[in-house]
């Protein structure tokens, strides 16, 4: 199947979309980049590609057996097993390299203690497992790293409790080995997973009436080969692709047309990604005509965001909710990251609510971006937000509360896909390039 | 490690380099010989009066980005902030005062010399009044300042001419014939004024030259070069002329050969982008800044930086037979004196003369002449011509305010923009 990759290889994250012919998402990958970006790209397109290959099963499926009730589930099920899959083998690597890690120790007793106790918490682990990936349940975070770290530092936690073993020895393994899994891919393994999801979303999800045409339509998602006929790559890190120059787009461009394909009346967006905003205004067809990003300092980016929570012992997906608990905003005068820190850390002694500090933070974010909005020429119908940021709640709150004192009222619109658009632009000029040559 | 590659050195940068060397050795050597010794700025100078007293011209700020250059520009600026001065104060002035407080060192390494008098003729930069105040209270030298009104109406009006030229009649001539020991003779200024007409004419002409396809100069980065004689200590004398000339018939050649700008790597073999570019470069990445550009075909066919010695392409000529006042027009022309609507004007009128895709801005954390309303400017233009605009952010010579990652992603984003606007 004739396919064009867009990669965007962002600071934080790395995003990769297929598109077909007729430039129709077929699917969409990420991958956090803390690995090397060569990998990072790897892992992404990968991803991307099993996700494309669900949405073909799923078309096979709807094309077979009608677009019937119970199909939205199924999907479910079967992307919950087949994470559930994919994620038993990355605990069996991250086992092997725990053991390998203990194995180089020179004291035999402490080899052997460690040893077992490893061998006795990932069984834990595995147990829970099955447990944790089923329909419904809100996933903490789309990445290995995340999930994992949770759960293996809980069971070392218990397991240390008894003072055998040291919890910090334990973590210290935990902290080499998981480098390590990170730098494997996973997805290539995606047919024994696919087999595996198919089985388990058949027996555990009740969907033994849909066995035969699930087995057909994974045996063809399976076996579609897909012919990628260009790619672009864009983002942070786009001048380390494995791929030549002319294939190279800036993430100003491709912000600008992957919002306008998801948004065709889109006339300005901002992106607000890990360590840069973007303040792009685009014309009719969705080509950048005027931008504004963020000079040499990072303040009031994603990364911001991240410090303030590691400050507050906090997860980054937890500050927006928590912000949008509060009645009022307090004043925070910098967004410089190391200066914020510190005022955090002024109000809480102040026994300021965190609640109200953090609202008070976002606000501070999107005033930053509110003035390279306008230095960009301002906010114009349709405002199209993005990045990662888009999906924290306190800061879109913010933003349309100033949007509409500053601009009147503006259609702002956001996508729960909005961290793909990057990839989607650069998917969309690998179509087109491809056109022109 | 590979050397950074050497300019390929054309006759006009051999003799404009000859020019600098003997000046600064003159200079090094002022007091032996008698002279005495202006420091004055580039925007509005009187070098031709200066000239005619027998006197030499320093010119701190050429100094200043000329140890930019050498990247040495960093260490003076910490040296000046130990004594007190605050990061956002001009680079010039702190690389100037880091200067002299490690010995006076010039450029070309040899020691500059105390000055005689501080003759401040361009009172638009705010900042060079403060510069001159410092260097007053180190040197403590004679001080003249003519006050030089804005354009704020656009326009220089004869009061305006008349004022600035009594200025100098009442206040420079008679300190300079004090401090030079000589009278002044009217005669030899108009033959110093006469000889920099020829050269102004023969620099137009060079400017024009960039509105041929492909452009045989970049009126930024070449530019630079180019207005070196005129805009410094030479402007007014028979070398000056002889450079400009030389420089001019390097120029034609170009043309008759469809050959494109000289960069560092040998001449641009295509070009894909012209830009009219604003504001002074950031001089310790001046080589960085210029590959972002070649590397992608982009040529600037004009640049409002080259022109804060005068705009000699709008028209403006030293007149021989005007001498005091043709001087003080000079003195009010300079780019930095003109309001946001001529400058607009000014810009438009590239933009459209030069055949020009896009206008982009380096806007310079320090300089407040410069950047204030820079982003009006590039809005208005946008409305009025319709081509994309771009901007990117540096210094003059502090290199802490050069993020080379951030400005090639901003270039590289700019470029794609003209080139996907221009495929649409």
């Amino acid at each position: 199947m004739d396919c064009y990759l867009g990669i965007d290889l962002g600071s934080t994250t790395t995003k990769a979309v297929y598109l077909d012919e007729h430039e129709r998402p077929l699917g969409r990958g990420i991958t956090n980049s803390r690995c090397n970006y060569a990998l990072a790209c790897e892992i992404a397109g990968d991803e991307a590609g099993i996700n494309s290959r669900f949405m073909l099963l799923r078309r096979r499926i709807e094309e077979e057996d009608g677009a019937r009730d119970g199909l939205a589930e199924l999907m479910k099920w079967l992307a919950c097993s087949f994470t559930f899959a994919q994620y038993v083998d990355q605990l069996a690597a991250l086992e092997e390299i725990c053991l390998e890690e203990v194995e180089r120790w020179n004291d035999a007793f402490e080899r052997d203690l460690y040893a077992k106790t490893l061998a006795s918490l990932f069984e834990r682990m595995r147990s829970e497992a099955e447990e944790m990936f089923r329909p419904g349940l809100a996933a903490r975070s789309d990445f290995f790293r995340d999930i994992v770290a949770n759960q293996y530092l809980d069971h070392a936690e218990r397991l240390a409790k008894d003072g055998a073993v040291s919890f910090d020895r334990l973590t210290a393994i935990y902290d080499r080995a998981i480098l390590r899994v990170e730098g494997k891919n996973f997805a290539t393994a995606y047919a024994k997973h696919l087999d595996l999801a198919c089985e388990r979303a058949v027996w555990r999800g009740g969907f033994e009436p849909l066995g035969e045409t699930l087995r057909r339509a994974v045996d063809y998602a399976i076996g579609v080969a897909f012919n990628v006929r260009n790619t672009i790559g864009t983002g942070y890190g786009r001048q380390t692709l494995p791929i030549p120059k002319p294939q190279i787009r800036s993430e100003i461009l491709c912000h600008g047309l992957g919002a306008h394909f998801m948004f065709p009346n889109t006339r300005t967006v901002l992106d607000i990604g890990g360590q840069d905003t973007k303040a792009i205004q685009v014309d009719a067809k969705g080509i950048a005509v005027n931008f504004q990003m963020n000079d040499r300092c990072a303040a009031g980016c994603g990364r911001y965001l991240g410090y303030i929570a590691d400050e507050m012992n906090m997860g980054v997906h937890e500050l927006g909710p928590l912000a949008m608990k509060a009645r009022k905003a307090v004043r925070i005068n910098s967004t410089c990251t190391v200066f914020a820190g510190a005022e955090l850390r002024e109000r809480l002694a102040l026994g300021e609510k965190r609640e109200e500090i953090l609202a008070g933070l976002h606000r501070a974010i999107i005033l930053r971006a509110m003035s390279l909005l306008a230095r960009s020429g301002g906010v114009h119908d349709e405002f199209t937000f993005t990045g990662g940021v888009a999906k924290n709640a306190a800061a879109v709150t913010a933003l349309k509360r100033l949007i509409s004192e500053n601009y009147g009222d503006r259609m702002i619109n956001i996508s729960p896909d909005s961290i793909y658009t990057g990839a989607v632009g650069a998917a969309l000029f690998a179509r087109r390039d491809r056109e022109a040559i | 490690m590979n050397p950074t590659p050497a300019v390929r050195k054309e006759r006009s940068m051999e003799l404009q380099k000859a020019m600098m060397g003997e000046h600064f050795k003159n200079l090094a050597r002022a007091k032996d010989l008698g002279k005495k010794v202006v420091y004055t700025f580039v925007p509005g100078n009187l070098n031709e009066l200066i000239w005619t007293f027998g006197m030499l011209p320093v010119h701190p700020e050429v100094n200043a980005l000329q140890i930019g250059l050498r990247k040495k520009s960093g260490d003076y600026i910490l040296e000046a902030e130990k004594h007190g001065h605050s990061e956002d104060v001009c680079a010039y002035v702190k690389c100037d005062l880091g200067m002299l407080k490690r010995g006076n060192i010039g450029p070309t390494g040899e020691k500059l010399p105390e000055p005689d008098l501080l003759l401040l003729s361009y009172t638009g930069c705010f900042t060079f009044m403060k510069w001159f105040e410092l260097l007053r209270e180190e040197y403590r030298c004679p001080i003249v300042m003519l006050h030089v009104p804005y354009q704020g109406d656009g326009r220089i009006t004869p009061d305006m001419t008349a004022y600035v030229a009594r200025q100098i009649s009442e206040k420079v001539l008679p300190l300079m014939e004090k401090i030079s020991g000589r009278a002044y003779d009217p005669d030899a200024l108009r033959e110093h004024l006469a000889s920099s007409a020829r050269a102004e004419r023969d620099l137009v002409a060079v400017w024009e030259s960039a509105r041929n396809r492909p452009s045989p100069i970049d009126a930024y980065f070449g530019g630079v070069y180019y207005v070196g004689p005129v805009f410094s200590a030479f402007r007014g004398l028979p070398a000056c002329e002889v450079f400009y000339e030389t420089l001019r018939q390097e120029v034609e050649e170009r043309v008759r050969n469809h050959e494109g700008p000289i960069t560092p790597e040998g001449p641009l073999k295509e070009e894909r982008f012209r830009l009219i570019v604003e504001g002074p470069p950031c001089w310790p990445n001046f080589r960085d800044l210029w590959k972002m550009f070649y590397e992608e075909g982009a040529v600037a066919v004009s640049s409002s930086y080259t022109k804060v010695g005068g705009l000699y392409d709008a028209g403006f000529r030293h007149d021989p037979d005007r001498p005091l006042e043709s001087l003080a027009d000079y003195c009010m022309g300079c780019y930095t004196n003109l309001n946001l609507p001529s400058r607009i004007q000014y810009l438009e009128r590239c933009l459209r003369e030069y055949d020009a895709d896009g206008f982009l801005i380096n806007s310079i954390k320090s300089c407040n002449s410069f950047s204030a309303g820079q982003l009006l400017i590039l809005q208005e233009l946008e409305k009025r011509t319709g081509k994309p605009g771009g901007f990117i952010e540096s210094d003059l010579v502090d290199p802490r305010y050069f993020s080379a990652a951030n400005i090639k992603n901003r270039l590289e984003s700019y470029f794609q923009m003209i080139k996907a606007k221009r495929s649409a």
